[in-house]
């Protein structure tokens, strides 16, 4: 048992701190809100940000070698995700293709698809998106009904994908569609490449209670997709699709962990100057006692996360453990964004076109924004289940 | 960067395990909680022949000079076992005291006795307001010609019907005086507070000037402050570990129960109902064991930031294994109502560790006090680290 990094680790982060430290461009750093002119603007940024950190090393680094990766270690990903949050860089645009596909395609993918693709992953020239979710297929993703029938060399793709991120820019999209119609659940699926420039896509954004949009409908009409695309078997997607969830899970912690982090620093300190009952905050016993629980479980969603990467550096195979974060860190943001709303009190829902905000809104922003963490990447109530099953050797229950 | 126990420490861990499935498996548990005999003699010796007595104690003491990640794990699994009797008061409370006090006569001796296994010890703190602070400690100690004497009342002390002596906080002017007492020295009395968990008793224990010779002063003044909030930090620790392995218990008799116990022509198990109880003691106790290793890291390799973590731990370990018990209960249903299930037993235990040293409440508060006021506590001198 040793916490410390060791020299090697050590000398990693070091190397990726200094890069960032010479490579965040000012525009960025300068304005604390990440404004842009327009979401093109901020896209078109994102995507320069990823070629500049690709022709450095250091996009994709879980990725072998042999890919354009640097074959990272868990720890060393968790390093870096922590030096990105840590130094507020601008995010990886192309995360998708980078944490999903791209491990889906090297480890299921044919040579052709790997020498098509890859490449274009780590230097953001194409943009991917996940065609998973349908509107009567959230947590019971094996219901999907989005039709794939063969005609030739060709697929004719039918029907509605939801809850799309980045589906806008998107220049491919990974996608489980039905190719067998007599097929039931997990049967008679494949695992599709669509180019979103093909005629009989559209989209329309999805707008959230928040006000912004992270997400897109997408509706195909009759869109032909040549059989290469498949990735896997033909009606054997099920098997992939698992997979690419699978790569969804491990190293995300690391990252909110310094997200959380610097939200507790930040409420700590604005207890300082918040007057309650005429004398600060951060002496109000119960306001005390609600902050140093929040640190408590910051704390320990960064150690949960540390074991679960040591123990998966050994075994080699993320494991459902992650599920135990995934509720962790969803419902402690939610009691989190609860306890900033009642420090803050009544300024604590204005938002940021208010003279009167507090950090440009982002308080009422995190409230609002934090109930979707109990849903997105599976509902908590999904997350039990599996704990229930996998984990503790409980009947499934469905 | 490498969190989990090394292959050594595994292999302690799994002696450990056998050692108490041998020595004390639940029905001698049972029998001793009905009797309300909770100090065995022999399970002592087979401690005291394991070298158990000395876990934490260095060589030259006769002790085996563990770490405090070894102590985590044996508390782990004194605490699965529900192990009765008075080992946390005698070697991570009295005996740490003992060690960290800078008295090297009385290291000599009665550190050696604990780690021998000639004697049990514990720490008498608590009083009439029952808080756990050093500032709250009152029982009057005067000066006499030869030494001290002491007169008072102490509560909630653990374990002092069996100890052979007990360190004794008390107040000499403003200055804090610990005390090494003989359990039967003249004019200590001893009676026993019935409460709920008859696997650790408490005491009250009463003071009638009694004559401390100034060979038995373990320390005063500063050098007892922070020797004693060491101590309390460590057994705090090993106490913490022990709920981890209660959790571990009642998550585990829990889970099997869900599997077997059938309702509605299927095992209760397969009810998403039952199956999120289950979750959610899986959560609460892998995350108290994280803070648990955590703090027996730091305390072993990064002393200054060991009251936080000892905190942390102590604070979410509080209320995990009471919201474990209780989620515990609700599964098994009416049979984890009844006295025949050993599960009240840790239900007991959980709500009398909580209690120990500091709930969750005064955790927090220490928390927001070294991290909201950025309060410094006494760096106290390393303890031996772990591998």
């Amino acid at each position: 048992m040793d916490l410390n990094l060791t020299a090697a680790e050590q000398r990693f982060r070091d190397e990726f701190r200094a890069w960032l430290e010479a490579n965040i461009p000012a525009e960025w750093s300068k304005s604390e809100s990440h404004e842009f002119e327009s979401t093109d603007d901020r896209f078109e940024f994102l995507r320069a940000w990823q070629k500049k950190m690709y022709e450095a090393g250091w996009a994709g680094i879980s990725w072998p070698k042999e890919f354009g990766g640097r074959g990272a270690s868990l720890i060393q990903q968790a390093i870096f995700l922590e030096e990105m949050a840590r130094a507020s860089a601008p995010p990886l645009l192309n995360v998708l293709g980078l944490s999903l596909l791209g491990p889906t395609l090297i480890a299921y993918g044919t040579e052709a698809q790997k020498k098509r693709f890859l490449a274009n992953i780590l230097s953001a020239d194409e943009i991917w998106c996940q065609g998973y979710s349908e509107p009567n297929a959230g947590s019971d993703l094996a219901s999907l009904r989005t039709e794939a029938r063969l005609e030739g060399d060709h697929f004719i793709v039918n029907g509605q994908k939801t809850w799309t991120s980045l589906g806008h820019h998107a220049d491919w999209c990974f996608a489980v569609v039905r190719s067998d119609p007599e097929s039931a659940r997990h049967k008679g699926l494949t695992y599709l490449l669509i180019d979103m420039h093909s005629p009989g896509v559209s989209l329309r954004p999805l707008k959230q209670m928040t006000g912004e949009s992270e997400f897109n409908e997408v509706v195909f009409q009759d869109v032909r997709v040549p059989v290469e695309n498949a990735v896997g078997k033909i009606n054997g997607g099920w098997e992939i699709a698992i997979a690419t969830l699978m790569f969804e899970r491990g190293t995300l912690g690391a990252s909110l962990q310094i997200t959380f982090k610097r939200q507790i620093e930040r409420l700590i300190q604005l207890a300082r100057g918040i007057d309650r009952n005429g004398r600060p905050a951060s002496d109000d016993p119960i306001i005390r006692q609600k902050l140093a629980q929040i640190f408590t479980e910051i704390e320990i969603f960064k150690l949960n996360q540390l074991r679960t990467l040591t123990r998966m550096s050994k075994s080699g195979v993320p494991g459902p453990e992650g599920s135990i974060q995934k509720i962790f860190w969803s419902e402690m943001n939610q009691r989190m964004q609860q306890v900033a709303m009642e420090l803050l009190g009544p300024y604590g829902q204005l938002t940021r076109e208010s003279d009167y905000t507090v950090d440009h809104g982002q308080w009422a922003y995190a409230y609002l924004r934090s109930r979707g963490n109990t849903i997105e990447a599976g509902t908590s109530e999904i997350q039990r289940n599996i704990i229930g099953h996998f984990v503790l050797g409980l009947p499934k229950s469905y | 960067m490498e969190f989990e126990l090394t292959e050594t420490q595994k292999l302690f861990q799994r002696s450990a395990r056998e050692l108490f499935a041998q020595e004390c498996p639940p029905p001698t548990v049972r029998q001793m909680i009905e009797n309300d005999a909770p100090y065995s003699g022999e399970l002592w010796d087979k401690l005291v022949e394991q070298g158990w007595t000395g876990l934490i104690f260095e060589e030259d003491a006769g002790g085996l000079g563990l770490g405090m990640v070894e102590m985590a794990v044996a508390f782990e699994e004194m605490g699965r076992a529900l192990v009765p009797g008075a080992f946390l008061s005698t070697v991570p409370l009295a005996g740490a005291l003992i060690d960290g006090a800078g008295n090297a006569a009385a290291r000599e001796w009665h550190l050696k006795n604990i780690c021998e296994g000639r004697a049990k010890a514990t720490v008498a703190l608590l009083e009439d307001n029952a808080r756990w602070d050093l500032d709250a400690v009152n029982l009057r100690a005067t000066e006499t010609a030869d030494g001290m004497k002491l007169k008072g009342k102490k509560l909630f002390v653990s374990d002092a019907g069996a100890a052979d002596i007990i360190i004794t906080a008390a107040r000499r002017g403003s200055e804090l005086i610990l005390a090494i007492v003989a359990r039967d020295a003249a004019g200590v009395g001893i009676k026993h507070m019935s409460a709920i968990d008859a696997t650790r008793r408490l005491y009250e224990v009463s003071y009638a000037d009694v004559h401390i010779p100034s060979g038995d002063i373990l320390a005063q003044g500063h050098a007892a402050e922070s020797a004693l909030a060491h101590a309390i930090d460590v057994a705090t620790l090993a106490l913490s570990a022990e709920m981890v392995g209660g959790m571990g218990w009642v998550l585990e008799t829990s889970v099997e129960y869900a599997k077997t116990r059938k309702q509605f022509g299927k095992p209760i198990g397969q009810f998403q109902a039952v199956q999120h109880h289950c979750a959610n003691m899986l959560l609460m106790t892998e995350s108290a064991r994280s803070a648990v290793y955590y703090a027996a890291w730091v305390m072993g390799n990064d002393p200054k930031h060991a009251p936080l973590a000892v905190s942390m731990a102590k604070a979410y370990a509080s209320d995990a294994y009471r919201e474990v018990g209780n989620l515990g209960i609700q599964v098994h249903g009416g049979i984890g109502f009844t006295w025949d299930e050993n599960l009240h037993f840790y239900y007991k235990r959980a709500k009398a560790s909580e209690l120990m040293f500091g709930d969750a409440t005064y955790h927090r508060e220490r928390i927001a006090r070294l991290v909201i006021d950025r309060a410094e506590e006494p760096v106290t001198r390393a303890t031996r680290a772990g591998d």
